[in-house]
């Protein structure tokens, strides 16, 4: 049988890790991430000669995280015992769902490493890569076993002879391997993928010239002659004579790539930080290397060479590179949004404004162009958020300089759709809301923003008002959940269909589904980050909206149906019986450190350099979202570099800061007598105990727990009354004193990114002040840990004696508790922090908690409590039960 | 082409419901499952139901017969634990041959006894074959996450004995189930494979994964498409899902199946989920009714019961399932046309 007759049940390449990866001819190019290559990679080859599978698995982490689809193992190294080092590696793969999610691609030359790693792995996989090499009999062994292992192969173009090196040794080679694999081994042949060799180009020897031609030629022939057969390759071979210069380098891979593709080349090993963007080389290299790649003139190589010197010579000093200013302006504008450049946009706008009839004309074209060309980038994963937040800023600023022209033309530019935010009512939190904001204006929709505290009722005006296509809520703190349920119920009685979207750090998908969605008979839906929030907004205005919103309608209801089913099956214990299980700590022969300064201490402009010490970055990050554990992250091959120039833009801004001392840190904390009575704590204004100040409440697990476990209370870290007097404290910390006027000059600036720059940075400050105080009481106001010296490193681990849990947080989630702390310790007065109706702190850059200081303190998280307790809490804390219901309604294990 | 396969083609075929649940209720005693050679083996063996087929065959054929009469075309041998690596808890690994070859040898005798009465109804064995008790990509200590307790070339060293004692005993179909970890199943299938190509024979082979909980996966973390993918290198009578979920719970995770798989699909659900106190309490009309769901979707080939689940709820899903049309399955079975 001829391979060409031969019937296709489907053409469709599928592979698996934890999850499917389904390769079709419309698919675009996958990637395969290269970097846990030991021949590839000095670095990983590092990591694991000296057994560090720990950090390797972060670079195979890294290679998911960047966008790899498929991931490339290869431990063919002379020093190293391959095929343990492939099973070792492969296990701890198995365990790292993030990773195992992608199908892995088991690269050696050695056979018995590829069967040892087929034995590993539980999806479909894919073998790289096996050759007629050594004779058609050991080929087709090798192949049938893979098949019954169940994984696809890679095929070199390589045979008795020796490695296929022109365009007629190429597809004669892959023509006799396919048809031997389809025929003899009944192959499938939509699992075969062939390398026809990617060879390097400018090497000085002439027959090397039509290396890239040959290999595009090759896989344009393979695409037409050998049906369901995919080709792939190993790119960074194509500039192997340019190494040590990557602006050459990238430029290669990037042009082999856009011209492979185009020949039907359907995945390859690359490394995804080493490709430029095709359409940012610049013209004149792009075009020294196209002579090269296509063999296009004689003297190609030498002319890329000498090229290749001055390009090597900017590269390197990474003088700016201003010949981008001699561009047509809408590249110019392009350029300028594309690199988030804003030194020049007034000029370039104003000479876009008179080119064009209208200003509008110069936002709905070149404009909005470019920031289409960002928000694919972003969306693809080629921009990072950073990027896309200073290419916002510039865009603002041009629009900025446009508005009074536009106003006089009175016109509304043709959007996707007008989108309202608004962080709700009770909440200060907006970071996160206004990232979504930026991504979503990048994205060719029209923000309005109505910022933070906004009761349902603004909302809902404003939204009626603008006729809004779309309202996303924000917020942070869980009483924030009960004001968004209280917003899709105010939209259902005034009759409303605009979609609701949900977003914000203590939202989920499944109290969307289960408390708001009921509420409200039009599309409610959880956005887990701004990434999502554009995806979801243009289905939501599609005009396939209707069968959009149903699908995630019912999606919802299934969850919800299986979250009563489970909430019904889990097992609670009677608060009583939970009090006898409390944390077990022994109070005989109980001794305390006395607090060297009881009562009250304030701490007023604490000194910000002193602060700064103690900040934990990766939180930094994560706000930006950038993941990765700092200070590792810079080094991070795909967010590293963006990485580093954020970090370098907080620590110029906190320079500026702590020099023109542009934020005040301000703080109190508070020691006192006290015991625990129950579940409450008193506390007192001296040994005495005859003048009680306030009594904290605290609430205690009621999940049923294994053998040994304990219910916690963290009431159970203060020492009974019978066990002697007890000290406990409270503290609340500032870092946002004077955020605001900073906040008012960005906004007026149109400068997104300092906003969402200076707001992370007081956060940062704020935790680290919560964090330095912490250090303070332990081994100075109260003393009980003076001999302790741990580092930053350590600190951020938590190795210290005791804790401090804030209200509203897992271990003690009743915000309005946080009310009690402020009227203990005058926080409003002593420190300029205000607390909102549902109990945020203004500043938003503001820490408030406990300190225990019993060595078995630790963190915990309540979990659900039933009735039986939040009876006896409204008891002890004087109010009625539905007050108790309402603040505490993400923690109850019943419906209300 | 078989005639299982063909059989497929234009009728739903029922399959048994629990073992377990049955043989629970004869409340056996240690010495039920011993024998003259088994009389001084110092460990307890109660409780190692695969051993009945031996000690009690009487219990074991009863049953088979009571899954027959209720109208299933398909028993399952009594051989959920019949390999040496899960019969290494008693020290039984010796027996495991002669445990499967007597498994397979009184289902089948029970199916002569039906096909001599009804011929025109034609019965069937399927060779169970259970996941074991150890996990090829998970390792059982968290601390040591590379650490295996069983390696591919051990489980397919044992599935491999499994599978042969199954065909020597007479099976007609080989039953890969409950799988927990794909490459379990991978190893298993490797074997078939193996004695496939050994024997010069086609060995319609049933496999069948466990989703464990709402996450939609298998507790090796794959998703029902991922699970799908992996195993379908060679030519399946069916591919299906059972166990852990009740039919209700099933059911979004078949539907991936029959919309992505080229063979039968199949489902033995449990009945239901289990209970405070661990036991199954659906009864054979409410889980007749979710089934129902699945006939009217058209999701199913082939349908039975996993765990709780007994002949009146058997008799009840084979009652539905003959008013139903089988899922067309878009590409017959063989595609070899050489």
């Amino acid at each position: 049988m001829n391979a060409a007759d031969h019937k296709l049940s489907t053409t469709q390449l599928v592979l698996s890790g934890l999850e499917p990866l389904v390769i079709t001819p419309e698919s675009n190019f996958v990637n395969v991430g290269e970097r846990t290559n030991v021949t590839g990679s000095r670095k990983f080859a590092r990591l694991i000669q000296e057994d560090k599978y720990d950090e390797a698995l972060d670079v195979a982490l890294d290679q998911v995280r960047g966008g790899a689809q498929i991931l490339d193992v290869n431990m063919d190294e002379g020093m190293l015992d391959g095929k343990a080092a492939m099973v070792k590696f492969l296990n701890l793969i198995a365990s790292e769902p993030e990773i195992a999610r992608i199908p892995v691609m088991i690269d050696s030359s050695k056979w018995e490493i590829i069967e040892a790693g087929l034995q590993c792995i539980q999806g479909k996989g894919v073998v790289n890569s096996i050759s007629l090499k050594e004779g058609e009999e050991l080929f087709k062994k090798q192949a049938r076993r893979i098949k019954r292992y169940g994984a696809a192969i890679v095929v070199m173009a390589f045979d008795e002879k020796g490695q296929a090196d022109t365009y007629e040794r190429r597809i004669e080679i892959c023509e006799r391997s396919y048809n031997v694999l389809v025929n003899d081994v009944k192959f499938p042949p939509q699992d075969i993928i062939f390398d026809p060799n990617i060879f390097p180009v400018a090497t000085g020897i002439e027959e090397h010239n039509n290396n890239a031609l040959d290999f595009f030629n090759a896989t344009k022939w393979i695409k037409e002659n050998l049906p369901g057969a995919k080709v792939s390759g190993g790119v960074s071979n194509v500039s192997f004579s340019f190494r040590g210069n990557n602006v050459v380098r990238e430029a290669m891979h990037s042009s082999f790539l856009f011209h492979g593709i185009k020949s039907g080349m359907d995945m390859g090993i690359v490394n995804a930080g080493m490709i430029e963007v095709y359409d940012e080389i610049p013209k004149d290299l792009l075009e020294h290397v196209e002579d090269v790649l296509l063999n296009r003139r004689e003297d190609a190589t030498d002319r890329l060479l000498a090229f290749a010197e001055n390009v090597k010579g900017q590269g390197i000093k990474k003088k700016e590179d201003l010949s981008w200013r001699e561009a047509e302006v809408e590249e110019r504008l392009s350029h300028a949004l594309v690199k988030g450049i804003i030194d020049f946009i007034d000029e370039d706008t104003e000479e876009a404004r008179a080119k064009y009839s209208s200003p509008l004309k110069v936002i709905e074209g070149p404009l909005m162009d470019g920031m289409n060309v960002v928000g694919d980038l972003f969306g693809s994963g080629k921009m990072f958020l950073p990027q896309v937040v200073k290419s916002a800023r510039v865009m603002k600023k041009s629009v900025a300089y446009l508005t009074p022209y536009l106003e006089k033309e009175k016109a509304s530019g043709s959007t996707k759709g007008k989108i309202l935010l608004a962080t709700v009512k009770g909440d200060v939190h907006d970071i996160g809301k206004n990232i979504v904001g930026v991504v979503m204006a990048c994205n060719n929709f029209e923000i309005e923003d109505l910022g933070v505290m906004v009761p349902a009722e603004k909302i809902l005006d404003r939204a009626e008002e603008i006729n809004a296509d779309i309202i996303g809520l924000s917020g942070l703190i869980t009483p924030s959940l009960d004001e968004m349920v209280n917003v899709a119920e105010e939209m259902s009685k005034r009759k409303m269909k605009t979609p609701l979207l949900i977003g914000g750090a203590t939202t989920s998908r499944i109290h969307t589904a289960v408390k708001i969605a009921p509420k409200y008979d039009h599309s409610v839906i959880h956005v887990l980050d701004a990434s999502k929030s554009v995806g979801v907004s243009t289905s939501l205005l599609s005009d396939k909206a209707a069968e959009y919103s149903e699908l995630i309608k019912s999606e919802y209801i299934e969850l919800a149906e299986s979250h009563k089913s489970r909430t019904g099956s889990k097992n609670y214990i009677p608060y009583s019986n939970a009090k006898k299980n409390k944390a077990e700590i022994d109070w005989s022969g109980f001794e305390v450190d006395v607090p060297l300064k009881l009562g009250i201490t304030r701490f007023e402009g604490y000194d910000l350099t002193e602060i700064r010490k103690f900040i934990d970055w990766t939180p930094f990050f994560s706000t930006w979202m950038l993941k990765g554990k700092f200070p590792a992250i810079l080094e991070n091959q795909t967010v590293g570099a963006e990485a580093k120039k954020l970090f370098d833009d907080a620590q110029s801004m906190l320079d500026d800061i702590i020099a023109s001392k542009k934020l005040k840190a301000n703080a109190v904390v508070g020691l006192f007598p006290a015991n625990s009575i129950g579940d409450d704590v008193p506390v007192w204004e001296n040994e005495a105990k005859d003048n009680e100040l306030t009594r904290f409440h605290f609430l205690r697990q009621q999940g049923k727990k294994a053998e040994g476990i304990s219910n916690n209370s963290l009431a159970d870290f203060v020492a009974p009354v019978d066990a002697g007097t007890d000290y406990f404290g409270g503290f609340a910390v500032t870092a946002g004193i004077g955020i605001e006027a900073l906040i008012d000059a960005y906004k007026k600036e149109h400068d997104d990114y300092k906003e969402i720059m200076v707001k992370a940075l007081a956060d940062r400050l704020a935790e680290a002040f919560a964090e330095l105080m912490h250090k303070k009481v332990r081994t100075g106001v109260w003393g009980y840990a003076s001999e302790e010296n741990l580092d930053n490193e350590e600190l951020i681990k938590e190795k210290y004696q005791g804790i401090r849990p804030a209200p509203g947080y897992p271990a003690c989630p009743d915000h309005t508790e946080k009310r009690l702390l402020f009227d203990l310790l005058e926080v409003e007065k002593n420190t300029g922090i205000e607390l909102t109706e549902s109990f945020a702190m203004y500043p938003a850059s503001s820490v408030s908690g406990f300190y225990f200081s019993h060595p078995e303190a630790k963190y915990f998280g309540l979990g659900k409590i039933g009735k039986d307790q939040v009876q006896d809490y409204a008891t002890r804390k004087q109010i009625s039960v539905e007050e108790v219901e309402k603040w505490l309604a993400p923690n109850l294990n019943y419906e209300i | 082409m078989n005639l299982i396969s063909d059989i497929l083609k234009y009728r739903i075929l029922v399959l048994d419901g629990a073992m377990g649940t049955m043989i629970q209720r004869h409340k056996l005693e240690e010495e039920d499952f011993r024998n003259e050679d088994l009389k001084d083996h110092v460990k307890p063996l109660k409780g190692n139901n695969d051993l009945l087929s031996i000690t009690r065959p009487d219990i074991i054929k009863d049953i088979h017969r009571q899954y027959f009469e209720a109208g299933a075309d398909i028993v399952e041998t009594n051989t959920f634990s019949g390999t040496t690596i899960a019969q290494a808890d008693y020290d039984l690994e010796h027996i495991v041959y002669e445990l499967n070859f007597k498994s397979a040898h009184i289902a089948k005798e029970v199916v002569q006894e039906f096909n001599e009465r009804e011929p025109d109804k034609p019965r069937f064995v399927a060779g169970a074959m259970g996941p074991t008790n150890r996990t090829a990509s998970i390792s059982p200590d968290v601390n040591d996450p590379g650490f295996r307790a069983v390696s591919f070339e051990d489980l397919r060293i044992a599935y491999k004995q499994q599978a042969e004692a199954l065909l020597d005993g007479g099976v007609d179909i080989l039953l890969v189930e409950t799988i927990f970890d794909t490459l379990n199943a991978k190893a298993a299938l490797f074997a078939i494979d193996e004695i496939q190509e050994e024997r010069g024979i086609e060995i319609p082979i049933m496999v069948s994964g466990t989703i464990t909980d709402a996450s939609g996966r298998t507790l090796s973390g794959q998703t029902t498409e991922a699970f799908l993918i992996s195993i379908s290198h060679l030519d399946l009578l069916s591919v299906g899902l059972n166990c852990a979920l009740g039919a209700r719970q099933l059911r979004p995770y078949l539907k991936v199946l029959s919309e992505n798989s080229d063979s039968n699909v199949s489902a033995h659900p449990n009945a239901g989920l289990p209970n405070e106190f661990g036991q199954y309490d659906e009864t054979p009309e409410d889980m007749a009714e979710q089934i129902k769901e699945f006939l009217d979707d058209s999701l199913v080939n082939i349908i039975g019961g996993c765990c709780g689940t007994t002949p009146e709820h058997i008799r009840a899903i084979a009652d539905l399932a003959k008013k139903y049309e089988p899922r067309i399955v878009d590409s017959q079975l063989s595609t070899v046309d050489s």
